[in-house]
């Protein structure tokens, strides 16, 4: 059991082609999603951390990690900032807080109410479940990465020295533990209350009492409570949250919304771009047969026009041959009429000459 | 190696047989140790940089410059331009050449790569915009291994599987242009995910957009730079159509890509309006944005419309260098220079050069199966006993 509201539309067509469309209820709705009721989350209250580390320990052991280069008694590490690693769910880092008393702040996976990794995996290995825990499926992991790219917080990491079995490694809010009615093993460690375990909405009901109690004590916002959509780990904090590496420019729109818009376009371009595409192979495919009947009208045209033009200047030529040849027997008989009428008159007496042609004629 | 074949009646030593020769050698081992050792040991990938080149270069540059086989076939089929006709197969040929890469570098990249079919036939991560990236990778892939199979049945000599295949052009055509429009944007809509990650100037709701648009650029422009490359390396190879072809292509495609840089660079400047992201131009990183847009966009677009102007073939085929060029510069920022902009320095990522082994070793893959097949099979030249229309 998934995301409940996140329903996407499944495969389209025998052809497989695969469409996902956005949230039914998209960005432009008043829908809202506040987690799932009754879904239990942490409140980390800064202002009691003392950096004791206790909370590592536990993790490593309940989570049976490997065990690190340093005790977890060894404060020196705190000297370094840390972030989670593949061996590590959560660390605790210090920063110079107010009046030079250091700050003590742990770091783990948040627990998104909608998780970007869950929204960015491609194989649904991510689960949000009722509890409030964002569990990870080994299982079927393949490895792409993208949900260490869409966290926000930076918080999964990937065993990058396995060659056949690497795994993505986050924290899991002790989920296992939880539905055994255990507390996270980093929460039952803490000796101070700086970690509560609880209902998300009675957390934010206590974390809104001690801001308002002790407005000297604590910055006015309860960190998670809007972020990215809200977590499932709540924070206090007499200190700026961007002073301790904490984001305060994440916004409150869930990861999922932002990508919505994106996938929301797949069924219109699968839908469209069909008939667009057909409609422009039919106009180029109409204009070339417009185009090669205009050719063949026009060299018709042109065939015909040349016949008869031919016709025409043969009948002329014709006339002409005619004519010339007409003038030609003419001119030669007139030659030979000459000629012969100035041998006679050779011949004969000049002043007979007239007649007897006459009579010979 | 197949390339001995390919060059049959020549020296087997020749330079470019050893240079390709020895790349794959070195491939080979780093793929072993890829394989044995695990990411960790031929990679910088971290926990704040889980990707690094093999995604920044191999798939989005990859896919990118894979583009033209889409944007061909469109031209042609679609669109009606049949002089182009003749670039259609050697496009298919990169097109399908490239994607078949792209997955192929993507066995390295992933952690478990004989589970790259799970999310189609385990878990269908639908709210992924990777889901839908990979569904279109494998569904194109098969679309341009169709389009292609023509080609290699007409060399095996299987006329009747042959004319089903060319039967299907127009369906496999259009078929393709809508799975490119779908994978290139949601590459680029990968990294909508990450706001607070990538460099303000580089997000944008826009940037599927922007990734399809500059899909067609490549395209444009790799064919221009494919066929000029072809042109000088395998012209003995080409028919008289293809050898006619030598100018139309770079003058048609040049003024194409012309007129889509000139309207990325204005949907860009839109993208920054819209974002209002004007005063970021004055820091570093908007340097080094202005030289993307300006260098890259805005100059090549300029030089492809003189040398479509003057009918200055050289200077577009310069162009269409400078624009593939532009297209790694752009998926690099993306994916590597503009993301995790707000990490310290020592956080940041830079590829180890076995990584850049990989991603050579690949490209030079790409390059030897090219050589084989246009050196064997009808792609640069019609195959005398059929007819291509």
């Amino acid at each position: 059991m998934s995301l409940s509201r996140r329903k996407f539309l499944g495969w389209i067509g025998a052809a497989g082609m695969t469409a996902a469309a956005g949230r039914k209820a998209s960005a432009a709705t008043t829908h809202h999603f506040e987690g799932y009721p009754d879904s239990m989350a942490v409140l980390h209250d800064i202002t009691l951390c003392i950096g004791c580390r206790r909370c590592e320990d536990a993790c490593n052991v309940v989570n049976e990690l490997p065990a690190p280069e340093k005790p977890f008694t060894d404060l020196s590490v705190l000297e370094n900032q840390r972030r989670t690693t593949a061996k590590t769910y959560t660390v605790v880092n210090q920063k110079p807080g107010n009046g030079g008393r250091p700050v003590f702040f742990k770091n783990q996976c948040n627990h998104c109410l909608e998780p970007a990794c869950a929204s960015a995996c491609f194989v649904k290995a991510f689960t949000k479940t009722k509890e409030g825990a964002v569990v990870y499926d080994a299982s079927v992991c393949v490895g792409c990465r993208y949900c260490m790219i869409a966290c926000p917080f930076e918080i999964p990491t990937y065993e990058y020295d396995s060659a056949f079995t690497p795994r993505i490694m986050k924290c899991t809010m002790c989920h296992p533990r939880v539905i055994e009615g255990k507390l996270p093993g980093c929460v039952e460690s803490c000796p101070t209350e700086s970690l509560v375990f609880g209902k998300r909405d009675d957390l934010l009901k206590i974390a809104r009492q001690r801001i308002t109690r002790r407005p000297d004590q604590y910055v006015d916002h309860i960190y998670g409570e809007r972020e990215m959509g809200g977590t499932s780990w709540l924070y206090l904090s007499n200190v700026p949250f961007e002073t301790i590496g904490m984001r305060m420019d994440l916004g409150v729109t869930p990861a999922p919304e932002l990508t919505a818009g994106a996938l929301g376009a797949v069924p219109m371009v699968v839908g469209l771009w069909p008939v667009l595409l057909t409609g422009i192979y039919a106009m180029s495919k109409r204009k070339e047969k417009i185009a090669a009947e205009e050719k063949a009208q026009a060299l018709a045209a042109a065939l015909a026009d040349a016949d008869e033009q031919a016709a025409a200047k043969m009948d002329a030529a014709m006339e002409k041959a005619k004519q010339e040849k007409t003038a030609a027997v003419e001119k030669a008989v007139k030659e030979a009429l000459e000629a012969d009428a100035k041998a006679r008159a050779e011949a004969a007496a000049p002043p007979e000459a007239p007649d007897k042609e006459d009579t010979d004629a | 190696m197949s390339e001995d074949a390919a060059t049959m009646g020549k020296p087997i030593f020749s330079p470019f047989n050893i240079v390709a020769g020895a790349i794959l050698l070195v491939g080979g081992i780093l793929t072993i140790l890829r394989f044995t050792q695990g990411l960790d040991a031929v990679t910088n990938l971290s926990d704040y940089n889980p990707w690094g080149i093999w995604i920044g270069f191999d798939l989005l540059v990859g896919v990118a410059l894979a583009a033209g086989g889409f944007v061909t076939s469109a031209a042609v089929y679609i669109f009606g331009m049949k002089r182009y006709h003749a670039a259609v197969r050697p496009a298919i040929l990169t097109g399908f050449l490239g994607y078949a890469l792209v997955v192929l570098a993507l066995h390295y990249d992933v952690g478990r790569p004989w589970r790259l079919p799970y999310p189609f036939i385990m878990q269908r991560g639908t709210t992924s915009l990777l889901f839908e990236v990979a569904a279109c990778v494998a569904l194109y892939l098969t679309v341009l291994f169709i389009e292609f199979s023509p080609a290699a049945l007409e060399w095996l000599g299987l006329k009747r599987a042959r004319n089903i295949v060319v039967k299907l052009t127009l369906l496999l055509t259009i078929f393709g242009v809508v799975l490119s429009t779908l994978h290139q944007s949601s590459l680029g809509a990968l990294f909508l995910i990450a706001p607070s990650k990538l460099h303000p100037l580089w997000y944008t709701p826009y940037l599927p957009i922007y990734f399809f648009v500059t899909a067609v650029i490549a395209g444009l422009s790799m064919v221009i730079f494919e066929s000029t490359l072809s042109h000088r390396f395998f012209s003995h190879k080409m028919d008289a159509a293809h050898l006619a072809e030598k100018d139309t292509v770079p003058l048609g495609f040049g003024k194409a890509a012309a007129f889509v840089l000139a309207g990325y660079f204005i949907i860009k400047v839109i993208g920054i309006s819209a974002g209002n992201n004007w005063h970021y131009l004055a820091t570093g990183y908007g340097a080094w944005y202005l030289v993307e847009l300006l260098g890259f966009v805005a100059l090549p677009a300029f030089l492809y419309a003189v040398g479509v102007r003057d009918k200055n073939v050289t200077l577009i085929r310069w162009t269409a260098a400078w624009t593939v060029l532009g297209i790694v510069v752009n998926r690099f920022n993306i994916c590597l220079v503009a993301f995790n902009w707000h990490l310290p320095a020592s956080e940041r990522y830079f590829p180890h050069w076995m990584e850049i082994g990989i991603s050579v070793f690949i490209v030079t893959l790409g390059i030897v199966i090219y050589r084989f097949i246009v050196t064997r099979m009808p792609v640069l030249y019609e195959h005398p006993d059929y007819d291509t229309h």
